[in-house]
């Protein structure tokens, strides 16, 4: 698809790195401000998004295999499944244990594992809603030859 | 509190209607995003400031979607006037929905009324909530730790989906 | 009172919209109003009068919350409802493809 205008350009340009830094902040500050993994992980979809839009898939030379997005998706969802087993191979039987120390409430690292979950699930939800946009709006579907 | 959120539910009623009755595909998916964004004003009226920002960012990426899916085919709903069968099936449905709305007015009796607190685990999750987590947020505490199992379970249905996406439209690496 | 029947209207509107309407993405309209007014009654069940939003300050401490077990609920649910959407349109962009008409009526007397 073609891209847009050269005023759309320019504003992307700028902005989109900072649309994905305020992501990356609401996702690390989950356990201390309201946002967490899922807020901060659409809003970085949000910017990639947003890139694809304003210059056209034919400028980004978008390969037709979306394998490298795949991948991260995989291991981050892999992460937070070993994440949430380690309660099991720590001799207690509790899923979803809470096994980092816990620290003060309102410092950066506190919380345990809290922040560790917040940054895995932030990366899964990016790179599925954005394999989802991919497929159907930029490839549709594929001529049966 | 409880007028605000009245006459805003009554503006996404109205944009519901039109959604539904409108001709032009693009105006009805247009319509639509008038209900997703008056959601948005009633979560930061009930003060749920992680709601606001996931459902804003998410209506905004479900309207791309759907205006490109109308963009690259028919933009009229090809409409073929009132026929007999389309009548009786709009009276058939209005009779069910009345009954529907009965049942339902039966039932908000037994709650306590509007912000008294009708939900008895609040205190149990509250107090102590910030000791035992140790985050001072306490949505993501709950989300994350009392009720990690859930998460787990959305993240299977978000990856599920997409698999489910690529295999429907079946794409294939070019030549 | 007046709030929940407001809600469960929109939630009608949505219940007549996928029964009566023969178009395609139509019926996908109307199921994303139905989603968004589940949403609204859970978060209004948790509300509580004069509570502040639950983030806790260890400065101020005894203060009355809102219930954030609706709220971690719908947060979830609304990631969820995009999935189910999207699967909803992957289909329909298919069947418009195959049959070149959105009219569910006429997909009906078609027969591949």
């Amino acid at each position: 698809m073609k891209g847009m205008t050269v005023i759309v350009k320019k504003t992307t340009q700028i902005l989109a790195g900072m649309i994905f830094l305020y992501g990356t902040y609401v996702v690390i500050h989950g356990h201390l401000t309201p946002g967490g993994g899922f807020a901060g992980g659409v809003i970085m979809a949000g910017a990639f998004i947003l890139i694809t839009l304003a210059y056209g898939s034919d400028f980004l030379n978008l390969k037709s295999k979306e394998a490298g997005s795949t991948a991260t998706e995989n291991i981050s969802i892999l992460m937070v499944i070993l994440l949430s087993v380690v309660g099991l191979f720590l001799g207690t039987k509790i899923f979803f244990l809470n096994f980092l120390p816990k620290g003060t409430v309102g410092e950066l690292i506190s919380a345990g594992t809290l922040p560790l979950y917040n940054i895995f699930v932030g990366i899964e939800v990016t790179s599925s809603i954005f394999i989802i946009f991919l497929a159907l709006v930029i490839y549709k579907e594929e001529e049966l030859t | 509190m409880e007028m605000a959120i009245t006459i805003i539910t009554g503006f996404m009623i109205l944009g519901a209607v039109y959604a539904i009755h409108a001709k032009d595909l693009l105006s009805a998916v247009i319509a639509c995003g008038i209900v997703g964004y008056g959601l948005v004003i009633c979560f930061l009226l009930l003060k749920a400031p992680d709601l606001a920002i996931v459902q804003i960012v998410v209506e905004t990426i479900t309207l791309i979607i759907m205006v490109a899916v109308v963009l690259n085919s028919s933009r009229e709903e090809a409409y073929a006037g009132l026929d007999p069968q389309g009548f009786v099936h709009a009276a058939a449905s209005l009779i069910i929905l009345v009954v529907l709305f009965y049942v339902f007015y039966m039932a908000i009796h037994s709650l306590d009324g509007f912000g008294n607190g009708s939900l008895r685990m609040a205190k149990a999750y509250i107090e102590g909530a910030a000791e035992k987590t140790g985050s001072a947020n306490l949505v993501t505490g709950v989300v994350f730790d009392f009720r990690g199992y859930d998460t787990l379970g959305e993240a299977t249905v978000l990856i599920t989906a997409v698999l489910g996406v690529i295999a429907i439209l079946r794409l294939r690496g070019k030549k | 009172m007046i709030t929940y029947l407001m809600c469960f209207i929109l939630f009608l509107t949505g219940l007549y919209g996928v029964i009566t309407r023969r178009n395609l993405l139509k019926i996908a309209i109307s199921l994303s109003i139905m989603e968004v007014s589940a949403f609204l009654f859970f978060t209004l069940i948790g509300y509580v009068e004069g509570g502040k939003a639950p983030i806790v300050s260890p400065a101020e401490p005894n203060q009355v919350y809102v219930d954030p077990l609706p709220q971690a609920m719908v947060l979830t649910a609304i990631v969820i409802g995009l999935a189910t959407t999207s699967l909803l349109l992957a289909i329909i962009i298919r069947i418009y493809g195959k049959y070149g008409t959105f009219d569910i009526r006429e997909i009906k007397n078609l027969k591949g």
